[in-house]
C-alpha cells in the first residue's frame, strides 16, 4: 500500500520482521532470579547458622523479635509498597494473631496448674472461662486462628471498603481508627483481655518451657524459618502476574478497570495476605517476648511498622526486611541511651526519607539500576538506523 | 428523661469540640488535599500555651486573665506553626497526599518529643478561670459552664469563618481556589498565598480547640493523638473538605458517641461508632456533603 | 452486517450541563467508524458511556444484543469492549511486555494469576509485533516516548482481544511518520475487528474513514461517508463557519478546522 506523502514519492512497504529471540534483561530488579536467589541463600545461611553461633542468648532473643517485625514489614510492603494501600493500623492484625496465641498458651498454663481460668482472670474476679476463650484450648484451632482471624477481619474490611472506592488517605485513616478502637476495646474489657497489662507471664509454648535457655535457640530458628517462608511466598506473589496487576492497581487504579480487572478484588487479596503475615508475626512474638499488650498494637506501633518499610525501601522486599531489622536494632541500641534523641532522629529521618527519598534506601539502589537501564535504552535509541520506527532488526 | 438530655448536651459539647478541631482539617483537606497528621500537635500547642502563660508569664493570681489572653495567643502560635509546616514541607509534597500524611506524622512525633522536653512527660493541669467553674441547671439537667464555653467558642468561630469567607477578599479567594484551583489561578489569584492563609487559619483553630480542651482535664504530650482520630473521622464522614458536612458529622458523631457510651461502655462504644461509619460509607462513600462538579473520575 | 453496538436516546447530565442529549446511533460488525465533532461535542463522553465510566441519566447501550448500561467497566471489558485514552496511560514501572501481558491476562483465574509469567505468550508477541515494539519489550514503559506510549496503549488494547475497539484520538500529538504508522496499524486492525475512532485530524479521517458520525452539542448531527459529511451544510457551518467549503489540499496535514480565513 502506498500513501501519498508530502514529498510525493511512495514509501516502500516495511519488511517483515524476523521472529524475536526471547531475551531476558539481567539488570531488572525482581526478575533477576539468579542474583536474588544467591542473596537469599546467603542471608538465610547467615541468619540460620551464623547468628546463633555468634550471639548471646539475650541478643539472639532480640534478633528473634526483630525477625518477627521483619515478617510484619513484608506484609506492609505488599499492601503499601506494591499495592499502594497505606495501612496505618497493621498493629491490629499483629495483635489478633498475638492475642490468639497468648490466649491458648495461658489456657495451657492454667490447665497445668489445675486452674479453671488463667491467673489474670482470677485476679479480676472472673470465675468461669468466657465463651470466646474456650476454642483456644485447642492447639490446632489456635494455629488456624492466628492466621485466619486477622485475614478474615482484613477481608471483611477490605471488601466493604474497597468496592466503595474508599482509598488513599481515607483508607489510611480508617485503619488508624480501627487500631484506636481495637486498643480501647482491649483495655476496656479487662476480665476478657487482661486490660492495659495484656496477657503476661507466658511460660510455655507447645510443650517447650520458655524459662529454659534452649528455648531461645529453638524459637529463633522457628522465627527465621517463618521469615524465610514468608519472604519466598511474598516474592512469588510480587513476581507473579498478580503482582504485576497489583502494581498496576497501585499506579493507575482507574485505568486497570478498563483492562478487565476489578481493583477492589485485587486490593482485598493483598490486604488480606498482609494481615495474615502480621498475624503470624504476632503469634511468634508472644513466646519470644512472653507478653502481648495493647501498647504494642495501637496507632504509634502501627505507624512504626510503616516507618520500617518507608526507610528500608517500599516495593522491595529486601528493603522491608532490612528496614525492620535496622530500625529496631537502632531503637534498642540507641533509645535506651538517648530516648529523646532517638525520637528526634527517627522522626527527622522519616520526614527526610518520605519527602526527599521516597523509595527508601533499597529503593534508591533499585532506581539506580533502573537508571542504568534507561541509559542503555537511550543509547540503543540513538544507535537506531533512520529506516524508521518499529524496525525490529537486532543490532 | 434527664439522662437523655444530659447525654444530649454532652454529645453536643463533644461534637462542638470535634467540630472546632475538624474545621482546620476540613479547610486544608478540602483546599489542598492535605492530611495534616500534626494537627493534633497544634491542638496540644494551644493547650500548652495556656499552661505556659499561666505558669511563666502571668502571676498565679491572674490565671483567669492568662486564660483569656491565651485565646488569641494560642490561635497565633498554632497558626504560625502551621504556616511554617506548610512553607517548609507541605508545599514540596504537592499532589502526594499519602506522603504528606506520613511526613506530617513524622512532624507530629518530633513535636510530641519537644513537648516532652519542654513541659515534661507527665500531665499538667491548667487552672480554669473562676467564672467558668460551676454549672447552670435547667430543671434537673446540669450543664457545666466549661461545656457551654466550648459550644460558644465554636459558634463564634463558625460566625467568624462565615464572615471571613463570604465578606472578605481573602475569603472569596479561598472559596475560588477550593472550587477550582486551575480556574482561580487563571483568573489571577495566586493560589500559594491562599494556601498559606488557609493553613494558618486551620492550624489556628486547632490552637483554639486546645484552649477549650484545657477545661476538660489535664493535658499531656500525647493530647493530640487522642483527638486526632475522631477529628479525621469527622472529615471522612463529612465529605471531602465540605464545611457543611463537617458540621453535621461532628455533631452526629459526638452525640452518637455520647449515647453509645451510656448504653454499652466506653470501649464498645468506640468500636460501634467505627462499625457504623463503615456501614455509612457503604451507602455514601463520598461522605455527607458533596460538591458537584463537572470533573470526571 | 449485524449490529454490534447500539446507543439509544442517551442523555448525560452533569449537574445541569447536558453533555449528551438524545444520542442515538449504531455501529455494525466490521465497520471502521469515525466519530468527529468540535471540542465539547461529547465524543469522549460518548466513549465514557459505552465503556461504563459514565452512567447515562437516561437511555441505554446495547452491545452484541446485551444491555450494558450500568455495568461496571471491567465487566464491559470482559464482554469484549476495549478503549484507549486521549492521554496514554501505561504503567511506567512495568515493562512493555508486562503492560501488554497484563492486558491479555484479565480472563485468568486467580490460581493462574499467582504464577509467574514464563516468557512471552503468543497473543502478546503478536501484539508487540503489530505495534512494532518487539525490540523494546524488556524496557520499562516509563522510558518510552509519547508516540511509543500511544502505540503501547493500542498494543494493550489488541492483547485484550476485544470485539469492539474504541480509540480516542490515537494520533494526537504524533509526528507525521508516527501518524502514518498509526494509520497502517489501524488499517491492519480494521481487517478483523470493529473500530470506533474519535478524531479531529481531517487528513487521517480522509485516509481511513468509511462511515463518519458527526457529533455536535451532545447529539448526532450527521452521518454518512466522508464526502457526504463534508458536503453537508450544517457540518460546514459547525466546523468551518457559514458558507465556506473545505479547500482541496491533501498535501498539508492541517486539520480543516484550522483553515478558516
Amino acid at each position: 500500500m502506498s500513501i501519498a506523502t508530502a514529498e510525493g514519492t511512495p514509501t516502500p512497504p516495511t519488511p517483515a520482521p524476523p521472529a524475536p529471540p526471547k531475551k531476558r534483561s539481567p539488570l531488572i530488579a525482581g526478575r533477576d532470579f539468579a542474583r536474588g536467589q544467591m542473596g537469599f541463600l546467603v542471608a538465610a545461611l547467615c541468619l540460620l547458622f551464623l547468628a546463633p553461633a555468634m550471639l548471646t542468648d539475650f541478643r539472639l532473643d532480640l534478633l528473634a523479635k526483630f525477625v518477627c517485625f521483619a515478617i510484619i514489614a513484608i506484609g506492609v510492603d505488599i499492601a503499601w509498597g506494591y499495592g499502594g494501600m497505606l495501612v496505618l493500623g497493621q498493629g491490629v492484625f499483629f495483635g489478633l494473631g498475638g492475642y490468639a496465641m497468648a490466649m491458648h498458651l495461658k489456657l495451657v498454663e492454667a490447665k497445668e496448674f489445675d486452674m479453671a481460668v488463667p491467673d489474670f482472670m482470677s485476679w479480676s474476679g472472673v470465675e468461669t472461662l468466657p465463651a470466646i476463650w474456650k476454642p483456644f484450648e485447642h492447639g490446632w484451632f489456635t494455629l488456624g486462628a492466628v492466621l485466619l482471624v486477622p485475614m478474615i477481619v482484613a477481608f471483611l474490611l477490605g471488601s466493604l471498603v474497597f468496592r466503595r472506592r474508599v482509598r488513599g488517605a481515607y483508607f489510611a485513616i480508617l485503619t488508624q481508627a480501627l487500631a484506636a478502637a481495637f486498643v480501647i476495646l482491649l483495655v476496656g474489657q479487662q476480665g476478657l483481655t487482661g486490660g492495659t497489662n495484656g496477657l503476661t507471664n507466658i511460660t510455655t509454648f507447645f510443650g517447650m518451657d520458655l524459662n529454659d535457655p534452649e528455648s531461645t535457640q529453638t524459637l529463633y530458628t522457628i522465627a527465621v524459618v517463618a521469615l524465610g517462608i514468608t519472604y519466598l511466598l511474598a516474592r512469588q506473589l510480587v513476581n507473579s502476574r498478580y503482582g504485576r496487576v497489583l502494581i498496576a492497581v497501585r499506579d493507575g487504579e482507574d485505568r486497570v478497570r478498563f483492562l478487565g480487572y476489578n481493583p477492589a478484588t485485587i486490593k482485598t487479596i493483598a490486604f488480606t495476605i498482609s494481615a495474615g503475615m502480621a498475624g503470624l508475626a504476632g503469634a511468634l512474638f508472644v513466646p519470644i517476648v512472653g507478653i502481648i499488650s495493647p501498647a504494642m498494637l495501637g496507632i504509634v506501633p502501627s505507624i512504626e511498622m510503616v516507618i520500617w518499610v518507608a526507610l528500608g525501601g517500599r516495593a522491595t522486599l529486601v528493603g522491608a526486611v532490612a528496614g525492620a531489622l535496622i530500625v529496631n536494632y537502632g531503637k534498642t541500641g540507641l533509645s535506651e541511651q538517648f530516648p529523646g534523641g532517638w525520637t528526634y532522629f527517627l522522626g527527622l529521618l522519616f520526614i527526610v526519607v518520605i519527602a526527599f527519598v521516597p523509595t527508601g534506601i533499597a529503593g534508591g539502589i533499585k532506581s539506580g539500576r533502573k537508571r542504568l537501564i534507561e541509559i542503555r535504552a537511550e543509547q540503543k535509541e540513538r544507535g537506531k538506523t533512520a529506516a524508521g520506527f518499529g524496525d525490529t532488526r537486532f543490532e | 428523661m434527664t439522662t437523655f438530655f444530659s447525654q444530649l448536651i454532652a454529645g453536643i459539647s463533644i461534637g462542638s469540640l470535634l467540630l472546632l478541631i475538624a474545621l482546620g482539617l476540613t479547610f486544608t483537606f478540602g483546599q489542598m488535599n492535605v492530611i495534616n497528621m500534626a494537627h493534633g500537635e497544634f491542638i496540644a500547642a494551644g493547650a500548652y500555651t495556656v499552661y505556659f502563660l499561666q505558669t511563666s508569664v502571668f502571676a498565679a493570681s491572674a490565671a483567669s486573665l492568662a486564660f483569656v489572653v491565651s485565646l488569641p495567643v494560642a490561635f497565633i502560635v498554632a497558626g504560625v506553626m502551621g504556616l511554617i509546616l506548610e512553607m517548609t514541607l507541605i508545599k514540596r509534597l504537592y499532589g502526594r497526599s499519602l506522603d504528606t500524611l506520613l511526613v506530617t506524622w513524622g512532624v507530629a512525633l518530633v513535636l510530641q518529643q519537644v513537648y516532652r522536653d519542654l513541659f515534661g512527660a507527665a500531665n499538667v493541669q491548667v487552672v480554669a478561670p473562676g467564672w467558668l467553674q460551676g454549672a447552670i441547671e435547667i430543671g434537673e439537667v446540669t450543664i457545666s459552664y466549661a461545656r457551654l464555653f466550648t459550644i460558644g467558642l465554636v459558634i463564634v468561630a463558625l460566625i467568624a469563618i462565615w464572615i471571613f469567607s463570604s465578606k472578605t477578599v481573602h475569603g472569596t479567594r479561598m472559596r475560588a481556589v477550593v472550587q477550582n484551583r486551575g480556574l482561580a489561578e487563571a483568573s489571577g489569584i495566586a493560589s500559594k498565598p491562599v494556601d498559606r492563609t488557609t493553613f494558618f487559619i486551620g492550624s489556628g483553630l486547632a490552637g483554639l480547640a486546645g484552649v477549650a480542651i484545657t477545661l476538660l482535664g489535664s493535658i499531656g504530650p500525647t493530647l493530640g493523638t487522642a483527638y486526632i482520630i475522631d477529628a479525621f473521622l469527622v472529615v471522612v464522614v463529612g465529605g471531602l473538605g465540605q464545611l457543611r458536612g463537617a458540621v453535621i458529622a461532628a455533631f452526629v458523631l459526638g452525640i452518637l458517641n455520647s449515647f453509645l457510651e451510656l448504653w454499652t461502655d466506653a470501649s464498645l462504644a468506640k468500636v460501634m461508632v467505627f462499625a457504623l461509619i463503615i456501614a455509612f460509607l457503604q451507602f455514601r462513600p463520598q461522605g455527607l456533603a458533596v460538591q458537584k462538579t463537572r470533573a470526571l473520575a | 452486517m449485524s449490529k454490534l453496538l447500539q446507543l439509544q436516546n442517551i442523555e448525560v447530565d452533569f449537574d445541569g450541563f447536558k453533555a449528551l442529549s438524545d444520542l442515538t446511533f449504531q455501529i455494525n460488525q466490521g465497520e471502521v467508524r469515525f466519530l468527529i465533532g468540535p471540542n465539547g461535542a461529547g465524543k469522549t463522553t460518548c466513549v465514557d458511556v459505552i465503556t461504563g465510566l459514565t452512567k447515562p441519566t437516561s437511555g441505554h447501550v446495547e452491545f452484541a444484543g446485551e444491555k450494558i448500561t450500568g455495568k461496571s467497566e471491567f465487566d464491559i471489558v470482559k464482554l469484549g469492549v476495549g478503549r484507549t485514552f486521549q492521554n496514554p496511560t501505561v504503567f511506567d514501572d512495568l515493562l512493555v511486555v508486562e503492560n501488554i501481558d497484563l492486558a491479555a491476562s484479565y480472563r485468568m483465574g486467580l490460581g493462574k494469576l499467582m504464577r509467574r509469567r514464563k516468557g512471552v505468550s503468543a497473543p502478546v508477541a503478536e501484539a508487540l509485533e503489530m505495534i512494532g515494539m518487539t525490540d523494546k519489550a524488556d524496557q520499562p514503559a516509563g522510558v518510552l516516548s509519547h508516540g511509543e506510549r500511544q502505540w503501547l496503549e493500542i498494543g494493550m488494547l489488541l492483547a485484550q482481544d476485544p470485539r469492539l475497539l474504541l480509540l480516542d484520538e490515537p494520533v494526537a500529538g504524533m509526528s507525521k511518520p508516527e501518524r502514518k504508522k498509526t494509520g497502517e496499524l489501524l488499517h491492519e486492525i480494521a481487517k478483523t475487528r470493529t473500530v470506533l475512532v474519535v478524531e479531529h485530524d481531517m487528513e487521517f479521517l480522509r485516509e481511513f474513514a468509511s462511515v463518519v458520525t458527526v457529533m455536535h452539542e451532545g447529539t448526532v448531527l450527521c452521518e454518512g461517508d466522508v464526502a457526504t459529511v463534508q458536503a453537508d451544510p450544517t457540518v460546514q457551518e459547525v466546523y468551518l463557519g457559514r458558507g465556506r467549503t473545505a479547500p482541496e489540499d491533501d498535501d498539508v496535514a492541517v486539520p480543516a478546522i484550522l483553515k478558516e480565513g
